[in-house]
């Protein structure tokens, strides 16, 4: 995610515009509300569309899915805890903090891909029914974006290795990933009410 | 007052479009049945009307644009002028109008020409039910009261409401016979419905008006209006043809063929439109009287006839 | 190892392709010659490909629509020259397995690489000009959403030549777009090309958004802004609520078709009619989207040459917003057919008919432009006066498809591809090359020739008429879209007439071309020049600045007093440039090649994924994020470029801006 943000701090102007990176990366994420938004209207059109296989109250378990929602909601608040350390410039905590919201993150996916291995084994892929083929397009397009969120943790762990101070430019993209990791958490709770509850009722 | 107003406007535009266009086939402005005489009217009343905007912005465009030409110094010249709230009045109130009536004969028409309201004909005569099957590529029709199927030909009596449910056994298409009026989509694992009637005997062009690949071209079929002797005749030798369309002859007819030429099968399993239904729907099909969804109960649902 | 691909994926047994890349071969082998010959490798890259400059890429992304144009006709006189043909069991020289990808490309061409290209070209050239900014909010951004449409359009015609491309129409509506119906590579082409354009375009769409909400000179309130920016704002908004539908859509049917799932399958509880509400929730903006920037280009050219201000800005202002929102309410029109119901048909019918007054308003308001002006009479006036004349009629057939009784007749005939034409080139066409004779020595510091110009008009307008009036009257014979042969004898002698249509409009880009040449070669002709970067005495901030404009656009961020800024400095006599500074050193963005790597691996795997090469849609997909992060670790993305040059710069045009006043 490296936005360019050079041009309108041109100095002398009276007139001095903000950086727009974090204002932009706000609107592109409304669009990709719009991508999950369209991803649950879909869902809702197929939901009962099973097509004589399981339906998800056969096949959901809510014990799993309070792990992955526990560790998704608490990535969220150690990612809080190093902005926190990001904007008193304490870099080693900073790292630390994205370290553990990664470890977070890779066990709420690693348990969404073990749910999503164990369905799939008992016959129940995506290619089962419409309902399934919007239940996983939904819940893994999420997933997707989690996993995108990892690899920017990383490498803003990287970037932030060995260096005495966070410029402008690093603080800019902590911010946007810290939107994304929040907006993330945000979806979850709509498709953890939306698809799993509700099926289950 | 206004009805009468409207049926002036429709002869007149009729009559316009008629001068205009004199000398060619418009099927769809020239129709053979009720629906189309419908719609024609329509289409001539909101023209007419959207022609009373329309002229005269033509005209004001070419006439602004020559008379107020740089060459033509004696016209008024007024670099400062943007606005006036007279004319802001007329260019938003005049077009709201217009699309006001057009909205009121819309919502009207939207009824009165939906496809699924039954024609009212005179209570003698009874409705003919036609099944239409959208195949690749060629339409399929069976007559479920005369027990009888045929392809690429529909006949019909004239002055009898044809009642039509339509499904595809494969991709979607649109079922259209430009003589009589309205068209609707078919597609797979639905039912969709529509109500023609023809008023004068004729042959007519019938097609499918959405594509549907390679063969969409020759996907047409002759629609043939004829006198209620006529039809029984007709019935009669489609019964003296010596094909059946039942659970074996009809995956050999749904596998996809070009051109094809026009079929007739003396006897058609009962049932089978619904069986063609159903199996895009677990075994289910939707009574189209009563909108419940009911379990295909014939001898052929439980044939695999997928692909 | 390559998937499915194997030689005979190439269409050696067809001679039109063959001839067709050899063509391309030889010309591209030219061009590339050419370059070779002129050293001029080094300077293509480093000054124009890996440009972050909105201007560079405004010239490239024109560039990219006119290549588009020339396919995209190709393939349109093709068509003609087979319906002219195929009738009563002549089966014309296109059998349907071509003819049915030349339709499906044509649309897809014209749409997403001729109108979304030439408009983002406009929205580039011209927005950071007319708000008084220096550059977009995201220059590498733009940069490589240039490159996601480049290539996604090298995407599709290599399709050409390896392959086919998708014979499912420009929609590729399911089922027969699904693999049980079309197992073969076109759809996964089309879907390709147009996912990653559509990064590319959704990017384009948050950058300009951005940019007029942030980046906006001290002084342009809201309702100071130029009507061109106003439409270029309505439609990124468009384009970022309308795209992620369409990602979503196509994503969906790829899904279906890579591991067969069900959302739009016959069987399995997929549901085809949801493909069509989700593609036209996107499809019916996105022709707004195109035709909301013609509407912007006419309201900037109208008043330039009419000597006048805009008549009702606020009310152009207001119209626009209003059709923006509008647009979202009338996508299941197309689809009256499918048997929603007389509410919900009446419904979206009325809705649509709604965004007729708008519309109409504007129209009004042009004509009111040009009541009591001085109307100079320049090419940009006839293609706006023959934009006012021809889309007229085309809002009137659109208004008649949008009544639903009126529908079940004419939907899918070729009366519906008369209206859509009738707006399409007749408003989005009509005005992007109005925009492009209006902008054009702003770009090049030259004008565009004008008995050329002229001659390009009259051949568009009159080809316009006997290319489509005749598709309404075959629409109201009852002839449908998308047929490869007939055979109805009423019907050809008005095919013949179509075709004389295309022949003209054929000569009218001949004309075009001829227009660009002819200029170029004359550039220095003093008559044609334009020193003073201000041609046409306009009246926003783009004219204020010199021809070609600085790197920078403006050495000194000019101050909005009023609307139409440049008009109202000009006339109370204040110097919107601040010529003789004082000036400082100006912060630029560095050029960057990072946008064409993302580009070139995006294309990697884009081929990839429809071959089923699997280990090569890897090394794609690894290329595009390794690119994206060394981006985002590049700490050397911007310098300055010293008061002194700039300095050296505005003097200099303030001297040529003193020589001119002198003459």
């Amino acid at each position: 995610m490296a936005h360019d943000t050079t041009v309108q701090t041109a100095g002398h102007d009276e007139h001095h515009h903000e950086s727009p990176v974090v204002f932009g990366f706000w609107v592109y994420l409304m669009t990709d509300c719009i991508i999950f938004g369209t991803l649950f209207a879909v869902f809702a059109v197929l939901r009962n569309q099973f097509n004589g296989g399981p339906s998800g109250h056969e096949l959901f378990e809510f014990s799993g899915l309070g792990l992955e929602t526990a560790l998704l909601l608490v990535s969220s608040i150690t990612y809080g805890f190093g902005m926190i350390a990001a904007h008193k410039n304490e870099i080693s905590k900073v790292i630390m903090w994205l370290g553990v919201t990664f470890l977070l993150g890779l066990g709420f996916v690693g348990l969404e891909v073990n749910e999503f291995a164990h369905m799939i084994h008992e016959g129940a892929g995506p290619d089962r029914s419409a309902f399934l083929s919007a239940f996983f397009t939904l819940v893994s397009t999420h997933g997707l974006h989690v996993t995108c969120g990892l690899i920017w943790i990383v490498t803003l762990m990287v970037q932030l290795m060995g260096t005495t101070e966070i410029p402008e430019r690093m603080m800019n993209k902590l911010t946007c990933l810290s939107l994304f990791w929040h907006f993330l958490d945000i979806v979850w709770i709509c498709v953890f009410t939306y698809v799993y509850l509700a099926s289950m009722i | 007052m206004k009805n009468k107003l409207l049926a002036r406007m429709a002869r007149l535009g009729g009559l316009s479009s008629a001068l205009l266009l004199a000398g060619c086939e418009m099927d769809v402005l020239d129709p053979k049945g009720p629906v189309g005489d419908g719609v024609k009217s329509l289409i001539a009343t909101s023209t007419i009307a959207m022609l009373i905007v329309v002229v005269p912005t033509i005209i004001l465009s070419l006439v602004f644009a020559w008379h107020y030409r740089q060459s033509n110094t004696s016209a008024e010249y007024l670099p400062k002028w943007s606005h006036s709230n007279k004319i802001e009045v007329i260019i938003w109130g005049v077009p709201a109008l217009i699309i006001l009536f057009l909205a009121v004969i819309t919502y009207q028409t939207s009824h009165s020409l939906d496809p699924y309201k039954p024609l009212e004909a005179e209570a003698t005569t009874k409705p003919l039910h036609v099944e239409v099957v959208a195949l690749d590529w060629k339409w399929l029709f069976i007559y479920p009261e005369q027990g009888i199927a045929t392809v690429n030909q529909l006949a019909i009596p004239v002055n009898t409401p044809i009642d039509f449910v339509i499904t595809s056994d494969s991709v979607m298409n649109s079922f259209f016979i430009p003589r009589l009026g309205s068209m609707i989509y078919a597609m797979a694992g639905m039912q969709t419905q529509l109500h023609l009637m023809a008023s004068e005997p004729g042959d007519y062009l019938g097609e499918s008006a959405n594509y549907s690949g390679r063969g969409f071209s020759d996907m047409k079929f002759r629609t043939l209006a004829v006198s209620g002797d006529e039809f029984n005749a007709w019935v009669d030798k489609v019964k003296s043809s010596s094909e059946q369309l039942d659970g074996q002859t009809y995956p050999k007819l749904a596998a996809p063929s070009e051109a094809n030429p026009v079929e007739y099968f003396a006897h058609v399993e009962p049932g089978l439109f619904n069986t063609i239904v159903a199996k895009y729907n677990n075994g289910m099909v939707m009574d189209t009287s009563t909108g419940k969804m009911i379990q295909v109960q014939s001898a052929m649902s439980d044939m695999n006839m997928k692909e | 190892m390559l998937g499915r691909l194997s030689f005979s994926a190439i269409p050696l047994d067809v001679p039109i392709l063959v001839g067709t890349f050899l063509g391309v071969a030889i010309v591209g082998l030219a061009v590339l010659g050419l370059i070779t010959y002129l050293g001029k490798w080094g300077y293509l890259w480093r000054e124009w490909l890996t440009s972050v400059d909105h201007k560079r890429l405004a010239v490239m992304y024109i560039v990219l629509a006119l290549v588009a144009l020339f396919r995209g006709f190709a393939d349109a006189i093709m068509m003609r020259t087979q319906l002219a043909l195929a009738y009563a069991g002549n089966p014309g020289y296109l059998p349907p397995h071509h003819y049915d990808q030349i339709f499906s490309a044509h649309g897809t061409i014209m749409i997403f690489f001729l109108a979304m290209a030439f408009m983002t070209g406009l929205f580039n050239f011209v927005v950071p000009l007319q708000i008084g900014a220096r550059d977009v909010a995201f220059p590498f951004l733009n940069n490589l959403s240039f490159w996601m449409t480049a290539i996604s359009f090298v995407l599709v015609n290599v399709s050409l030549f390896i392959g086919e491309f998708s014979q499912c129409g420009w929609l590729a509506y399911p089922p027969l777009s699904e693999s049980q119906f079309s197992p073969g590579v076109g759809v996964d082409y089309y879907i390709w090309a147009v996912q990653l354009s559509g990064v590319g375009t959704l990017l384009t769409g948050v950058n300009f958004f951005v940019t007029i909400v942030k980046m906006r000179a001290p002084g342009m309130t809201w309702m100071r802004m130029p009507v061109f920016t106003w439409t270029a704002f309505c439609s990124s908004i468009l384009i970022m609520v309308s795209f992620p539908v369409l990602t979503v859509a196509l994503a969906l049917l790829g899904l279906d078709r890579y591991f067969g799932m069900h959302f739009f399958t016959n069987d399995g509880g997929g549901n085809q009619m949801l493909y069509l509400s989700l593609i036209w929730a996107w499809g019916h903006p996105e022709v707004y989207i195109l035709v909301i920037p013609a509407f912007g280009v006419f309201s900037e050219v109208v008043p330039a040459f009419s000597g006048k201000p805009l008549f009702g800005y606020a009310t152009m202002v207001y119209a626009t917003c209003s059709i923006m929102i509008l647009s979202f309410l009338v996508w299941v029109h197309h689809f009256f057919t499918m048997g929603a119901g007389p509410d919900v048909n009446a419904f979206f019918g009325i809705a649509t008919m709604v965004i007729s007054i708008p519309t109409g308003v504007k129209l009004f308001n042009w004509l009111f432009t040009m009541y009591k002006g001085r109307i100079q009479f320049h090419a940009c006036m006839y293609w706006a006066v023959g934009f006012m004349v021809t889309f007229t009629i085309g809002g009137m057939t659109g208004v008649m498809l949008a009544i639903p009784g009126a529908d079940f007749v004419l939907h899918n005939s070729l009366f519906l591809i008369a209206h859509f034409h009738n707006v399409i080139i007749g408003g989005v066409y009509f005005g992007y090359i109005c925009g492009m004779n209006f902008w054009f020595p702003k770009v090049t510091g030259f004008k565009l020739n004008e008995a050329w110009g002229i001659r390009a008009f009259w051949f568009w307008f009159v080809g316009f008429y006997f290319a489509f009036i005749p598709l309404y009257v075959l629409g109201f014979e009852g002839m449908t879209r998308r047929m490869n042969h007939y055979d109805n004898p009423e019907w050809h002698i008005w095919m013949l007439i179509a075709e004389v249509g295309a022949v003209l409009v054929l000569l009218g880009i001949v004309c075009q071309l001829t227009q660009l040449f002819v200029s170029i070669r004359d550039r220095n002709l003093p008559a044609n020049r334009d020193l003073t970067g201000d041609p046409w005495n306009g009246r926003a901030l783009e004219w204020s600045t010199s021809s070609p404009p600085p790197p920078y656009n403006f050495a000194i961020v000019p101050h909005v007093h009023g609307l139409d800024a440049f008009m109202h400095d000009k006339e109370n006599g204040i110097d919107t440039r601040h010529a003789g500074g004082p000036y400082a050193p100006i912060h630029m963005p560095k050029n960057t090649a990072a946008g064409f790597f993302v580009g070139a691996f995006s294309f990697i795997f884009g081929f990839a994924a429809i071959w089923y090469i699997w280990w090569l849609a890897a090394i794609g997909l690894i290329g595009v994020i390794g690119t994206v992060i060394a981006r985002s670790a590049n700490k050397d993305i911007d310098y300055y470029i010293p008061a002194e040059e700039v300095a050296r710069i505005e003097n200099e045009h303030s001297r040529k801006l003193m020589a001119q006043a002198a003459e």
